[in-house]
C-alpha cells in the first residue's frame, strides 16, 4: 500500500510544480480541490443552519407566549402568520424543517462534509481525496438537495408538516395533513439526492483513508479526527441507503398506490384501499438510519474535540488505542440499537428488552470516552483558544446529555417520558449542542487551514463561547422538568387545556434563553465573515500542533505540499514528550513534535 | 413576570453590545502582533476562572431547577405498577445526578487547576490500563445492575397476567378525538375493523358480530378503582399515540394493528383531588388563571374557560395534524358502584344503532 502511495506521490510532485491556469469557476465553482469543497460545505451549511435557528427561534416564541402576536409572523410567515398568529401547520412544518435541517443538512453535512474533506487527505498525507470528481459530484448534490428543501419551503401548501420523522401515513395523505402534497414531495426528493452525496462522500472518505495514506502513517498513528471521520463513513455507508430504501417505498406509497405503510385507514370520509402495510414497519426503517445518524453527526465532533484537547492541553490524548476502541464500539453497536425509539410502538415488548440491553451497553464507551478527555486535561498545560473551550464545552454537554439517555434508554422509564420535553432536551444535548460546538471548534481551530493563515478574532470567540454554554443550558435544563410533568413535544400551545398552565413560566426563561444564545451566534457569523477578508495572518502552525497539516503550504495550491509528501515517523500525540533522561523535551524548547519529525538520538521509542 | 423578564433581556443585550465593541476595540489595539489570535497566559487566567464560575452556575441551575421546578414532577402515580415506576426513575435520576456533579466538577476544576502558563510543563501521560479497566469496569456493574432491574419492570408492565375481572376497553383515536369501546356484559369486544364504519356506525363495528352488540360507546372513558384494565388500541386514520401520564401508561395507536396496554387504577378521581400536591396545584392554576382572565378581558377576548378540579386525562402524543395539540380525552376513576351505576345509564351500541334506525 505504500508502495502504491509512493509512486503516487512522484506521479504528483511534477503536477505540483506547474499550476494549471484556474478560472474563477473551476477555482470557486467547480472545484475538484477537497480544500475548496470543504469551504463550500461550511458555507452552505451554515447557510442552512442560520435558517434552522431561526425557525426554532420562531416557534420558540410561540410556546412561550402562544396568546400574543407577533407581527415577525406575518412579515416571515406571510399568510401563515395572518396578523402575527401563527397557524397550527406551519408550527408543525417549522419543527419539522428546523430538525431535517439541523440533523443532516447542518451537523451531517455541514460538520462531517467540511472535516472530513478538508482534514482527511491534510491530515494522513494526501494530495487530494481518491476521487476529486465524485468529490465534487458529492458537493453538488448536498447543494442541489439543499436548494431543494429551502424551496419547499415556498410551496402554496406548505412544507412538511409531519415530524423530521416523517411517519406514514400523515406523511403519505395529502388529506390529513395539506402539507404532505407537494411539500412532502419535495422533501423526499431532497432527502434522496441527500442520501445519494452522504454516500458518494463517504466512499470517497473510506477509500481515501485505506489507500493514500503517506509513507509510515499506519493505521495506529492515525490522529483520533480520521479514525472519527473513517468511522462516521463507514456508518453512512451502512445505514443511509436504509433510509433511501424507506424514501422510495413512500414515494410508491403516495403515488403509486402501493400499501407498505398503509393500512386500513379512514380519511376524509372514505375508506382508503390500502391494506396489509404497517406504520411500524416505517419507523424500524427510518431508526435503522435514524439512531445511526446521531452518531455520524456526533462522532466527528468527538473526533476534532480529540484532537484539539490534546493539542491545546499540550499532552497526548489519554488511552488513544481506548479511544478508537470506543469509536468501534459506539459505532457497531448504533446500528443495533434503533428499536429505542419504538418502545411503545407496539412492537413486541421482548424486542423492548433486547434494545434496552444494547442501548445501555453503548453508555460503556461512552463512559470511557468521557473519563478519557478528563484525564487528558489532567496536569495539561491549557491553552484556551476558543477551539479549546468549545471542546471542553461539548465533553460537558456530552456527559450531562448522554446521562439523561440512561433514563430514556430504559424501556421501563421511556414510557412516560417518551416523546415529551425531556426527550428534547436530551437529544439537543447529547447530538444538537455537542455536535454543534465540535463544529464551532473546528471551524476556530482549522479557520487558518481554511482561509491560508488567517485568523478568527479570539476575543469574540470568547464572548461568542461563554454566552453560547450559558444559553444553551439554559435552554435544556429546565426542559427535563417540563419533559417529566408530562408535557408531550410537538403542541402547538400547551394552554389548550389548563394543566400546563403552571409551565408557562418556565417556557418563557427557556425561550429567553433561546433569544439571547441565538443573538450570540451573530458574533460568531461577524468573526467568520470579518475574519474571512480581514483575519490577520498567523503563523503556520498556529496552535503548534503535531498533525500533518500544519506542514503544508499556507497558501491554498493544489496537491497541498508544494514538495514531496512528508513522511510520518511517530504518532500524533508527542505533546510534551521528554527525552530519555528528562533534562528536555524531545526537541530541546519546543514541547511538541509533529509526526514527520524522525525519532530523536535521544528519545524512547513508544509503543502507544 | 413577563415584563420583568423582557427587561432582564434587553438589560443584558445592551450589556453584551456594550462588552462586545469593548472587546472588540481591545483586540484591534493588540492584534498586531503575528501571535495576536493566540491564547496568551492572560486569556488562559480569565478563560480558567470563567471555568469555575461555569461550573457553579451549572450547580446553581441544578438546584435552581430542582428547588422550583421539582413540584412539577407528576403526583405519585395512580395505578399499581406506577408506583415500581416511580422507584426506578428516582435511584435512575439520583444515580446520573450523583455522576453529573462529579464529572462536571473534575472536568471544570481540572480546566481551571491546569490553566496554561508560559514555562510551564505538562505531564506526558499516554495510558494507564489500569485506570481504563476500571472506568470500564464501574459503568458495566452500575450499568448491569440498572439493567436488570429495569427489565424485570417492564417485564411486568408489559406481559401482564389477565386477571379474570379485568375490563376489556378500546380506545379508539381518530383525527381529533378519543373513542371509548367497553365490552359490556359478555367482557367481549365485537370485531371492528374502519371497513364497517358507515352513518351511526362511527367507529366501524361489525354489525354482524353479535359480541359487538352489547358493547358500549363513550366520549369519556371511566375506570373503577382496583380493577385491572386492558386497553386494546385502534386508529382510524394516522398514528397516535394515547398517553395517560398519571397512571405511567403510553402506547402508540396504530392504523392496521391493535396494540394493548395494561394498568389497575389505585386512586380515583375523587380522591387524587385531595391530596397536598394536587391542592396546591391547583391553586397556582387558579390564580394563574384569574390573571389570564382578567388580560383577556380587558383585551375584549371574553372571558376564558374555567379550571376548578382536576381530571385525569388523555392526551395524544404522536404527531397527527393540524390540531394534534387539542386532542384529549377525560377519564375519571371512580369507585365501583359509581362506576357501575355511569355505566347503567349508557346505551349498549345495539341499541343505539336501533334507535338510529328508528
Amino acid at each position: 500500500m505504500s508502495a502504491h502511495a509512493a509512486g503516487l506521490d512522484h506521479a504528483h510532485d511534477d503536477h505540483g510544480h506547474h499550476h494549471h491556469k484556474e478560472t474563477f469557476v473551476t477555482k470557486y465553482i467547480f472545484s475538484t480541490d477537497h480544500k475548496m469543497i470543504s469551504k463550500q460545505y461550511l458555507i452552505t451549511g451554515l447557510i442552512m443552519g442560520i435558517i434552522g435557528i431561526a425557525m426554532s427561534l420562531l416557534f420558540r416564541l410561540q410556546l412561550a407566549w402562544p396568546d400574543h402576536k407577533f407581527t415577525i409572523y406575518e412579515v416571515l410567515l406571510g399568510d401563515w402568520g395572518k396578523d402575527g398568529v401563527m397557524d397550527p401547520n406551519v408550527y408543525l412544518a417549522l419543527i419539522t424543517i428546523h430538525g431535517t435541517i439541523m440533523v443532516f443538512f447542518v451537523l451531517t453535512a455541514g460538520l462531517s462534509g467540511t472535516f472530513s474533506n478538508l482534514l482527511i487527505p491534510l491530515q494522513i498525507g494526501a494530495r487530494d481525496m481518491a476521487s476529486g470528481f465524485l468529490n465534487m459530484i458529492s458537493y453538488w448534490l448536498f447543494f442541489l438537495s439543499s436548494i431543494i428543501m429551502v424551496l419547499s419551503l415556498f410551496v402554496e401548501s406548505g412544507p412538511a408538516a409531519a415530524g423530521w420523522t416523517i411517519y406514514p401515513p400523515l406523511s403519505a395523505l395529502p388529506n390529513s395533513i395539506s402539507s404532505s402534497g407537494m411539500g412532502m414531495t419535495l422533501w423526499l426528493v431532497s432527502m434522496a439526492i441527500f442520501i445519494a452525496s452522504s454516500l458518494l462522500g463517504s466512499l470517497n472518505y473510506i477509500v481515501t483513508v485505506l489507500n493514500l495514506r503517506t509513507k509510515g502513517m499506519t493505521m495506529t498513528r492515525l490522529p483520533l479526527t480520521i479514525w472519527a471521520f473513517f468511522v462516521t463513513a463507514i456508518i453512512g455507508v451502512v445505514s443511509f441507503p436504509v433510509l433511501l430504501s424507506a424514501a422510495l417505498m413512500l414515494i410508491m406509497d403516495r403515488s403509486f398506490g402501493t400499501s407498505f405503510f398503509l393500512s386500513d385507514i379512514y380519511i376524509g370520509g372514505e375508506v382508503l384501499h390500502n391494506s396489509g402495510g404497517s406504520p411500524v414497519l416505517f419507523e424500524h426503517l427510518f431508526w435503522f438510519l435514524g439512531h445511526p445518524e446521531v452518531y455520524i453527526v456526533l462522532l466527528p465532533a468527538l473526533g476534532i474535540t480529540s484532537e484539539i484537547i490534546a493539542t491545546n492541553s499540550r499532552k497526548p490524548i489519554f488511552g488513544y488505542r481506548a479511544m478508537v476502541a470506543s469509536i468501534l464500539a459506539i459505532a457497531f453497536l448504533s446500528t443495533i440499537v434503533w428499536g429505542h425509539h419504538m418502545f411503545i410502538s407496539g412492537m413486541n415488548p421482548f424486542l423492548g428488552s433486547v434494545f434496552t440491553f444494547t442501548t445501555l451497553l453503548i453508555a460503556i464507551p461512552s463512559a470511557v470516552k468521557a473519563f478519557n478527555y478528563i484525564t487528558t486535561l489532567w496536569k495539561g498545560n491549557l491553552q484556551f483558544n476558543p477551539a479549546m473551550l468549545f471542546s471542553i464545552g461539548l465533553v460537558s454537554t456530552f456527559i450531562s446529555g448522554g446521562l439523561t439517555g440512561i433514563i430514556l434508554g430504559d424501556s421501563t422509564l421511556d414510557i412516560n417520558v417518551h416523546d415529551t420535553y425531556f426527550v428534547v432536551a436530551h437529544f439537543h444535548l447529547v447530538m444538537g449542542i455537542s455536535a454543534l460546538y465540535g463544529l464551532f471548534a473546528g471551524v476556530y481551530h482549522w479557520f487558518p487551514k481554511m482561509f491560508e493563515g488567517k485568523m478568527m478574532n479570539k476575543n469574540l470567540g470568547y464572548v461568542h463561547f461563554w454566552v453560547t454554554v450559558i444559553g444553551a443550558y439554559g435552554i435544556f435544563f429546565p426542559m427535563h422538568f417540563i419533559g417529566m410533568a408530562g408535557l408531550p413535544r410537538r403542541y402547538y400551545t400547551n394552554t389548550a387545556f389548563p394543566y400546563f398552565d403552571d409551565l408557562s413560566d418556565v417556557n418563557v426563561a427557556i425561550t429567553i434563553f433561546a433569544l439571547i444564545t441565538g443573538a450570540a451566534q451573530l458574533v460568531f457569523l461577524y468573526n467568520f465573515i470579518h475574519s474571512m477578508f480581514y483575519g490577520k495572518k498567523g503563523p503556520k502552525n498556529p496552535w503548534k500542533s503535531n498533525t500533518l497539516e500544519w506542514t503544508a503550504e499556507v497558501k491554498h495550491i493544489h496537491g497541498n505540499w508544494d514538495g514531496p509528501i512528508p513522511e510520518v515517523h511517530r504518532w500524533a500525540y508527542d505533546y510534551s514528550k521528554l527525552n530519555k533522561d528528562e533534562s528536555d523535551y524531545v526537541i530541546p524548547g519546543q514541547d511538541f513534535a509533529p509526526q514527520h519529525i524522525p525519532l530523536q538520538d535521544n528519545e524512547e521509542e513508544m509503543n502507544h | 413576570m413577563t415584563g420583568l423578564l423582557a427587561l432582564i433581556v434587553v438589560i443584558l443585550f445592551v450589556v453584551t453590545i456594550w462588552q462586545m465593541s469593548k472587546i472588540f476595540k481591545l483586540s484591534q489595539l493588540k492584534g498586531n502582533s503575528e501571535n495576536g489570535q493566540i491564547a496568551n497566559d492572560k486569556d488562559n487566567r480569565v478563560n480558567g476562572k470563567l471555568m469555575i464560575m461555569f461550573l457553579i452556575f451549572m450547580y446553581f441551575i441544578t438546584i435552581y431547577c430542582f428547588w422550583n421546578y421539582s413540584k412539577f414532577y407528576l403526583p405519585e402515580a395512580s395505578s399499581e405498577h406506577g408506583s415500581s415506576y416511580d422507584t426506578l426513575m428516582f435511584i435512575s435520576l439520583a444515580l446520573i445526578m450523583v455522576v453529573q456533579v462529579i464529572t462536571q466538577a473534575l472536568l471544570h476544576y481540572f480546566a481551571y487547576k491546569y490553566q496554561g502558563k508560559k514555562g510551564n510543563r505538562a505531564l506526558f501521560y499516554a495510558d494507564n490500563d489500569k485506570l481504563e479497566f476500571i472506568w470500564t469496569i464501574i459503568p458495566v456493574v452500575v450499568l448491569a445492575g440498572l439493567i436488570i432491574y429495569g427489565l424485570f419492570t417492564w417485564s411486568d408492565i408489559m406481559n401482564f397476567e389477565e386477571e379474570e375481572d379485568a375490563i376489556v376497553v378500546e380506545l379508539y383515536a381518530k383525527r381529533f378525538a378519543w373513542e371509548a369501546r367497553y365490552a359490556g356484559e359478555d367482557n367481549i369486544l365485537g370485531n371492528a375493523n374502519v371497513r364497517f364504519i358507515e352513518g351511526a356506525n362511527t367507529v366501524g363495528v361489525d354489525m354482524s358480530d353479535q359480541d359487538a352488540m352489547d358493547d358500549v360507546i363513550t366520549s369519556e372513558l371511566h375506570l373503577p378503582v382496583g380493577r385491572q384494565v386492558i386497553f386494546k388500541l385502534r386508529s382510524q386514520d394516522v398514528l397516535h399515540s394515547a398517553y395517560m401520564p398519571h397512571f405511567r401508561a403510553q402506547m402508540n395507536v396504530v392504523p392496521g394493528m391493535i396494540t394493548q396496554f395494561s394498568f389497575t387504577p389505585s386512586k380515583t378521581t375523587a380522591e387524587i383531588r385531595e391530596t397536598q400536591y394536587m391542592k396546591d396545584k391547583m391553586q397556582v392554576i387558579k390564580e394563574i388563571r384569574r390573571e389570564k382572565n382578567k388580560k383577556s378581558l380587558a383585551d375584549g377576548n371574553g372571558e376564558i374557560d374555567e379550571y376548578n378540579e382536576f381530571d385525569y386525562y388523555l392526551l395524544c402524543n404522536k404527531i397527527c395534524g393540524a390540531s394534534h395539540y387539542n386532542m384529549q380525552m377525560k377519564i375519571v376513576v371512580e369507585t365501583q358502584e359509581e362506576y357501575d351505576a355511569w355505566m347503567a345509564q349508557q346505551k349498549t351500541f345495539g341499541k343505539s344503532i336501533a334507535a338510529n334506525n328508528e
